[in-house]
């Protein structure tokens, strides 16, 4: 694993905690006070926090800073998180989305917005907060206490900054073993005065890896001072006895000598002295002028064979100059006294991990893998092969034997049943809720009551339920699209809805939920509803349909759908942006689902999409055309019927209709259509399948022979062939054959004269 | 590094087959595997020379009556015809030919450039003709037979 | 023979981080993602020294280093915390609960290297 890598790890997770920041602060928002919802807030800021600053995005980094400030007093109640406040954290929100988005992306960002936020943020903290809380920015990115510039002096290298954006350090481990310095008369610069406490050890501190650590420094010379060390019986195993004094020849100065001590200086009485350029000094009132003890660390590396429980003070004599005999004599064999303290301080104390482990049980969360999302599809397909092989079987199986009592068709059953457990547990590991689908909806319809001044609330139902991962990810893009329609066109100003008599809030509801092998998904609003006399007349004048047309509500309500239709007067920069709701339609049925639209005057309009749960699979009415195998999509179909002759009337030079409970629907001869024949089947001879397409208008597709139902696993034609117009996709039967999949609107708009082009993907021009 | 060493001193690999009364070849490296005919379902829309799609293996493959593609009579197949399954870009087709006839070793020497005298659709998918015992074997660039497919791929 | 080094860290990113700056630098890794997982792992890994954040869902920071200062085979483990927040409040309060020493995220691998090797013999 590589950097590059992490900061792919760092984005998704950065998503991850977006998704969770949003949707804590919406529950916020709705007055959830739980003190875990703050705290998950600020975690997921925090992480993003921490993550974007191992990889040096600032901008990530400064924001986060603030925001979590912001957040920090809302922890400690030191802020109110009313509706305001949260408004501004959500708008916040989206920011550090964008930011993060930018970070990964390369794009930019609106910095006027994010600024505003970051006073805005700023502003809050500061609203509740004592004045003299530190300017938030600045310490968004805290300088690192150890790289501490060294001073002018000869310092050792410092490598420059590593590709993966870390600061350097000015310190180089090639120092400690002494040899590449130049021999330099050792003139200690410094005097430590090091007098552990017993909570030093307690904490896991180690007084000998603390020399050893200051030894890296630079030369010096260590006293231990034992006066402390009681007799043996009197000693407690738990306190501490042993202070030192050093001297050390460091350029790092007294800030050097103090940062090694970090983590001890709570726990230890410290005292640092530079000494100046006084020779007098080093000696000091009571002490010999010392000479460097060169500080053995190989020393330390056996200090974990030397079992704890050996004599307290063994003394080394590194060397012996004469004049150094005091100072050898002094030195502890360093490893193994704090040893003997630390591991004594371990005494006793009730092993109470209990409480712990109690609380793990409780919140345990069904624990998660994460899969690679190929391995999945590759399982998925595997699975498919499983289904088609095991109808395959099953079909030479009943043509071979005719008896059909032999166990072998028990078998198949059980098979059959298995199989198709294996494929709903497969289909089940990618289905995912449509949850992150609907949090990104709750920031646009921010964005856009934004822009149009309206004031909306939205509401989110069903967010849990699941559908397979490949239709939530196309679900966004349309999704978008009719929220911001919803908010630009279907909701009221604030002032026409109070002159209505309505809440001047506009409601948009956005609901999913699962009926009859789908997920519906239903987005509603509480505005003017569908202004029929205004879409009727812009139809007309489109020429979408004629000027004496009698439209049922229910058809003009889904003229709305025809390409290029647009009700309002002006292309609005909201829900303009190009695209209208055809475009909506159409990616909606690219999904193998339908979108309806219901509208009340006065009340509102509610869209209902209904969407497969899975793209591999589909229920299909089995049919014969032209001595060719067709699969219907059965969500397409609404019945099926068996014309009679009396039913049938011709209208026009080759329309015929056939007239259904007093209503008069054309028939599509599917064989025509998709030219596997050259003249018109007799209707008679066949089968009609009532099909609701585009329009919400109804035909009758003519299909010459139904064969069946049955569940069909989903192939794609272009992955070695193309497009092919009026087919959605194929499969493969029980024989073994490919089927092809009709795609029912194609094949309805062709009958409406916009004939199925003719690809010619395979042809040369020659 | 191995295989580049070989393609230089011993030539390339190549599949050669029969169509009507004629041989063609094409590079080995191109070809998955062979197989025999199979009912395929014809596609609406679909060029003449396109039969229709097969199953293989859960994939939807494809078959080119390769003799119609070439400017020749369509094919009538048989139980007798072979498909030879083959890579074009990043698809997979399964063209319809009579008969695989050989596996070949040629060289750059071995192969002649394509003769003037062929019609413009030849020229664009012959890379050059072999003699090879007294038999001619013209040499097949797929993508050139296919460019839609060479452009989507890319 | 390798360090072995117990990390705890809610955030994939840091875990990651974490695990390639330690490899590369020849220790032995092993990783939770809590505090309740920490001490799970605890158990059975003996590590060398503990590196945990403090922000964490479940049993955050403090708690974990108090869990592990109470347990008798666990108190002399070197606990480093890994924090953004660089305030001598949060330290203070990791150290009252028994951590050895802190490392401001973001952290940079030479100083993560330096404090564990400060801690550790």
């Amino acid at each position: 694993m590589d950097m590059n890598e992490i900061k792919e790890i760092f984005f998704q997770e950065c998503e991850e905690q977006l998704a969770e920041l949003e949707s804590g602060l919406l529950k916020m928002n709705d007055g959830d006070r739980d003190p875990e919802t703050v705290n998950a807030v600020f975690r997921a800021v925090h992480s993003i926090k921490g993550g974007a600053g191992a990889f040096g995005l600032d901008d990530l980094v400064s924001f986060a800073h603030v925001f979590e400030t912001t957040l920090d007093c809302v922890r400690s109640n030191k802020l109110e998180p009313n509706q305001d406040v949260l408004k501004v954290m959500l708008k916040s929100a989206d920011v550090l989305a964008d930011l993060s988005n930018a970070a990964r992306d390369g794009g930019s960002v609106d910095e006027a917005r994010s600024r505003q936020l970051i006073r805005e943020l700023e502003a809050l903290a500061n609203g509740e907060m004592p004045a003299a809380s530190e300017p938030p920015v600045a310490k968004a990115a805290p300088a690192p206490k150890a790289s501490a510039p060294a001073p002018a002096a000869p310092a050792p290298a410092v490598p420059a900054t590593s590709e993966d954006g870390f600061q350097p350090i000015p310190f180089s481990f090639d120092d400690f073993d002494g040899e590449e310095r130049p021999v330099e008369p050792y003139v200690p610069t410094c005097e430590v005065l090091f007098v552990p406490k017993r909570d030093l050890y307690a904490k896991g501190n180690e007084a000998t890896l603390l020399l050893r650590d200051l030894s890296r420094l630079g030369e010096m010379s260590i006293r231990c001072d034992m006066d402390k060390l009681p007799l043996l019986q009197d000693m407690n195993p738990e306190e501490a006895y042993f202070s030192w004094k050093i001297s050390i020849a460091t350029d790092k100065g007294e800030d050097g000598v103090r940062t090694v001590f970090e983590f001890a200086e709570w726990d230890c009485d410290l005292e640092v002295r530079t000494i100046e350029d006084e020779p007098e000094a080093v000696a000091g009132d009571d002490e010999q002028p010392m000479q460097p003890v060169p500080f053995d660390l190989s020393i330390l590396d056996d200090a974990s064979d030397v079992p704890a429980e050996d004599e307290p003070a063994v003394f080394e004599q590194p060397v012996a100059p004469a004049a150094a005999v005091e100072v050898a004599s002094n030195v502890v064999k360093l490893a193994e006294v704090p040893k003997v303290e630390a591991r004594a301080a371990l005494a006793a104390s009730p092993a109470a991990s209990q409480a712990a482990a109690n609380a793990a049980a409780s919140t345990a969360a069904a624990p998660t893998i994460r899969v690679d999302l190929d391995r999945v599809d590759r399982l998925i397909n595997l699975v498919g092969e499983l289904v088609i092989n095991q109808a395959m079987l099953s079909q030479s199986v009943i043509e071979n034997d005719n008896n059909g009592v032999s166990s072998i068709n028990m078998g198949l059953e059980e098979l059959q049943q298995l199989t198709r457990e294996i494929q709903d547990s497969v289909m089940a590991i990618r289905a995912q809720p449509v949850k992150p689908v609907f949090q990104r909806m709750s920031r646009i319809v921010r964005e856009i009551a934004d822009a149009t001044g309206k004031s909306v609330r939205l509401i989110t139902e069903g967010e849990n339920t699941e559908v397979d991962k490949t239709v939530i990810d196309k679900l966004a893009e349309p999704l978008t699209h009719m929220i911001r329609n919803a908010v630009d066109h279907g909701l009221e100003s604030p002032e026409k809805r109070e002159a209505a008599g309505k809440n001047p809030e506009g409601t948009v509801r956005l609901t999913a939920k699962h009926r009859s092998g789908r997920i519906v998904i239903e987005l509603a609003d509480d505005g003017g509803g569908i202004n029929r006399e205004k879409v009727r007349q812009k139809a007309i004048d489109n020429d979408l349909i004629a000027a004496d047309a009698n439209l049922s509500d229910e058809e003009i309500d889904n003229l709305i759908f025809h390409a290029g239709f647009s009700t309002a007067d002006k292309i609005s920069d909201i829900s303009g942006r190009g695209v209208g709701m055809d475009v909506v339609k159409r990616s909606i049925q690219a999904l193998g689902g339908r979108i309806t639209i219901s509208s009340k005057p006065g009340q509102g309009s509610v869209f209902t999409m209904s969407l497969p749960l899975t793209l591999a699979v589909l229920d299909g009415m089995v049919v014969t055309v032209a001595g060719q195998t067709l699969v219907v999509p059965l969500t397409a179909i609404v019945e099926t019927l068996q014309p009679e002759a009396s039913a049938i009337h011709s209208f026009g030079a080759s329309q015929r209709l056939i007239s259904i409970r007093n209503s008069f629907c054309p028939l599509v001869d599917v064989g025509r259509i998709l030219n596997f024949r050259g003249t018109q089947a007799n209707p008679v001879e066949g089968v009609a399948l009532l099909v609701e397409s585009e329009g919400g208008g109804q035909r009758a597709l003519m299909v010459d022979a139904i064969q069946g139902q049955r569940q069909v696993v989903i192939k794609s034609l272009e992955a070695n062939y193309t497009h092919v117009p009026g087919i959605a996709a194929a499969t493969i039967l029980g024989d073994g054959r490919v089927a092809l999949i009709l795609d029912v609107d194609a094949v309805v708009a062709a009958s409406r004269g916009q004939p199925l082009k003719q690809e010619m993907s395979l042809a040369a021009t020659g | 590094m191995t295989y580049a060493a070989k393609t230089l001193s011993e030539g390339r690999e190549l599949i050669a087959f029969r169509i009507g009364d004629q041989e063609f070849c094409v590079n080995i490296m191109s070809v998955r595997e062979i197989r025999g005919w199979a009912p395929a379902t014809p596609m609406p829309h679909a060029p003449p020379y396109v039969l229709g799609v097969i199953n293989l293996r859960g994939a939807v493959l494809p078959i080119i009556d390769l003799s119609l593609r070439l400017g020749m009579k369509a094919a009538e197949p048989t139980v007798r015809h072979v498909i030879i399954v083959a890579q074009v870009g990043q698809k997979v087709v399964g063209l319809l030919v009579d008969a695989v006839s050989d596996i070949l070793t040629v060289t750059d020497d071995n192969v002649q450039p394509t003769p003037d005298i062929a019609n413009e659709a030849a020229k664009n998918y012959a890379r050059g003709i072999l003699a090879i015992e007294g038999r001619m074997i013209c040499m097949i660039e797929l993508e050139a037979l296919f460019p839609q497919i060479e452009s989507e791929a890319a | 023979m390798k360090k072995k080094v117990l990390t705890v860290d809610d955030s994939r990113t840091i875990r990651n981080m974490l695990l390639v700056t330690l490899n590369n630098a020849g220790f032995e890794t092993i990783q939770a993602e809590d505090g309740i997982e920490g001490l799970e792992v605890l158990e059975h890994s003996n590590p060398d020294v503990i590196v945990t954040d403090i922000n964490m869902p479940r049993l955050d920071g403090f708690g974990f280093i108090e869990g592990v200062r109470r347990n008798e085979k666990y108190r002399a483990i070197p606990i480093l915390v890994l924090t953004t927040e660089s305030d001598a409040e949060k330290k203070n309060r990791a150290r009252q609960a028994g951590a050895t020493g802190w490392i401001v995220k973001p952290f940079d691998p030479t100083k993560l290297i330096d404090a564990i090797e400060r801690v550790t013999a």
